[in-house]
């Protein structure tokens, strides 16, 4: 019974982690209409720069993430700027996602090139032990519990940012129908960059997240969570901001649950085998809309 | 001259949409322009809103060229558009899509002075007003996509097509609308296929014919004019 509490809260953990990667996904997909595959490079970037400001200079932690986070905001606004937006209007949609493609090997390369391939362990930006319950018999370390609660504020910041304030009701409005919102006076461009903007600074505080929690840091550190992430987007209900975090939440647990009970070589092939299923079920996802033909 | 389009040429790719019209519209006017199905209609309203670059010509608003500005400026100098096929915000309701039409008024009490206004015009969106407005008819989807453009308090409403799909009492009631709106002072460019109502209602009229302007005058001469009763009229 303990052994399966202590799977559950990991994994709670692990989908928070997920959670606040696929918000990020889920975000740019629903008001950019573009799947950015180098979401999960973005994490990767954001945990050298916390690694080389934390581990190496001696900086405090908060102060490690919070220069992530900025480094991190800007560059999803640069790769926006720089690779997406010229090909915003391109003949073939085709076009931004091999960018994407292409912008996540390069990072992924950019970082060998100066970081080199041998795996730099991560020191922990959560000091705090832990608590241990059940007379001990549960073991609950700082960095879960902190992982938990991030998420859930950063789920309720998000809800009430799209929904209160006229930058959200923005990029609702782009969203659903993006010529519709430029003729109500909408900036759609700025709206892009904000969304871009938010995204990557999830990356950067995900980033600290997962390598608190699994120390081991390497240029292709960003590109499994990065693509269990998306799943978890389009297991939630791409485009929606509570699907992603459900999405995360039920793949965290399902992973670590399989890794627990079932085999550890096997976990991965579940998680995407419930993903096929629960798309030939359910193909708008968990929260998704039904997509209907409207005339 | 409230607007005046000159020499507007559009591409989409290497073919020419617009091939360098000349037209405008004078302050109280209701100006229509009619035309066939891919005649440009609805890329010279694009064009007017900012939403298509053109590749050469003018689009002088209030005597100054505005054919640079980004398009989401173009509102707060008062161009509002109601876009073909209504596309209101499906997902929110009749009251959110009222308030995105003001998106660019900041000042809260005139701005619910103006949906009180709406309300009073439309009661059928007032009566709706919680309602999600994917799920409204396309007769309310047009009234609602109407009061949302003029939330943004517009000197000249752009219609494009808002008969559209309509049955002949909502087309009546439509036009009623552009009417009673075009009293309150406000001027209006009124893209049609219903050319006979669009006539009727129109001070003077273009006609578009694969991207140029070929016909120009009066609308009550237009409606008396041979070859457009001939051509648009199904006489
Ligand atoms: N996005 C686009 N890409 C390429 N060609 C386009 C595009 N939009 C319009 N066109 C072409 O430009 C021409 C004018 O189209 P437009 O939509 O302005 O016509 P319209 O007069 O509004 O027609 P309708 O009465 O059917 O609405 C058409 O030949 C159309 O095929
Ligand atoms: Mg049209």
């Amino acid at each position: 019974m303990m052994s399966f509490l202590t799977s559950f809260v990991n994994g709670l953990s692990l989908g928070s982690i997920y959670a606040i990667i696929a918000l990020g996904y889920t975000m740019v997909y629903g008001i950019a209409k573009m799947l950015n595959f180098a979401h999960g490079d973005f994490i990767m970037v954001g945990c050298y720069i916390i690694f080389i400001f934390s581990s190496n200079l001696g900086l405090n932690p908060v102060a490690a993430i919070l220069i992530a986070i900025v480094l991190c905001t800007l560059l999803g606004i640069t790769t926006e700027r720089v690779a997406y937006r010229p090909l915003r209007n391109a003949a073939s949609p085709l076009a931004v996602l091999i960018t994407a493609i292409g912008v996540s090997y390069f990072l992924e390369n950019l970082a060998l090139l100066i970081f080199g391939a041998d795996t730099k362990s991560f020191t922990s930006v959560v000091p705090w032990a832990g608590i241990s319950l059940f007379g001990g018999s549960l073991q609950i370390q700082g960095i879960t519990i902190v992982t938990i609660l991030v998420s859930l504020l950063i789920l309720i910041f998000l809800q009430l940012f799209v929904h209160k304030t006229r930058e959200g009701q923005a990029m609702l409005a782009v969203s659903q129908d993006r010529g519709a919102a430029m003729l109500m006076g909408i900036d759609v461009n700025k709206t892009i960059t904000l969304t871009f903007a938010i995204g990557s600074a999830l990356a950067a505080v995900a980033g600290a997240l997962l390598a608190s929690a699994y120390p081991s840091l390497t240029p292709y550190t960003g590109a499994m969570p990065g693509i269990k992430a998306f799943v978890a987007a389009v297991l939630g209900g791409i485009g929606s901001i509570p699907g992603a975090m459900i999405g995360g939440l039920v793949l965290g647990i399902i992973e670590i649950l399989s890794r627990t009970y079932i085999s550890s070589q096997l976990a991965d092939a579940i998680v995407f085998g419930i993903l096929v299923v629960v798309l030939i079920v359910r193909p708008t996802g968990i929260l998704g809309k039904n997509i209907q033909e409207k005339v | 001259m409230l607007l005046e389009i000159k020499g507007l040429s559009v591409y989409y790719g290497v073919i020419q949409a617009l091939k360098g019209i000349d037209f405008s519209v004078d302050r109280g006017e209701i100006v229509a322009l009619i035309g066939a199905n891919g005649a440009g209609k609805t890329t010279t309203l694009h064009t007017i809103s900012g939403m298509i670059e053109p590749k050469a010509g003018e689009i002088n608003f209030e005597g100054k060229d505005i054919s640079k500005v980004p398009g989401h400026l173009r509102v707060n100098m008062g161009i509002a558009q109601v876009p073909e096929g209504r596309r209101v915000f499906a997902d929110m309701t009749v009251e959110e899509n009222l308030k995105m039409g003001a998106y660019t008024r900041r000042d809260k009490a005139e701005l619910n002075d103006t949906m009180s206004m709406i309300f009073d015009r439309f009661p059928r969106l007032k009566e709706r007003r919680n309602q999600i407005s994917g799920t409204l008819s396309g007769g309310e989807q047009q009234m609602l996509a109407m009061g949302r453009a003029l939330m943004s308090k517009p000197s000249i409403l752009l219609l494009d097509e808002p008969s559209m799909g309509l049955s002949p009492i909502m087309v009546n009631e439509v036009f009623d609308i552009i009417r009673s709106v075009h009293e309150d002072g406000t001027t209006v460019l009124l893209v049609e296929q219903n050319a006979k109502k669009a006539l009727n209602i129109a001070d003077r009229a273009y006609v578009l014919e694969t991207g140029s302007i070929t016909t120009s005058g009066n609308a009550s001469d237009l409606l008396e004019d041979d070859s457009i009763r001939k051509a648009y009229l199904g006489d």
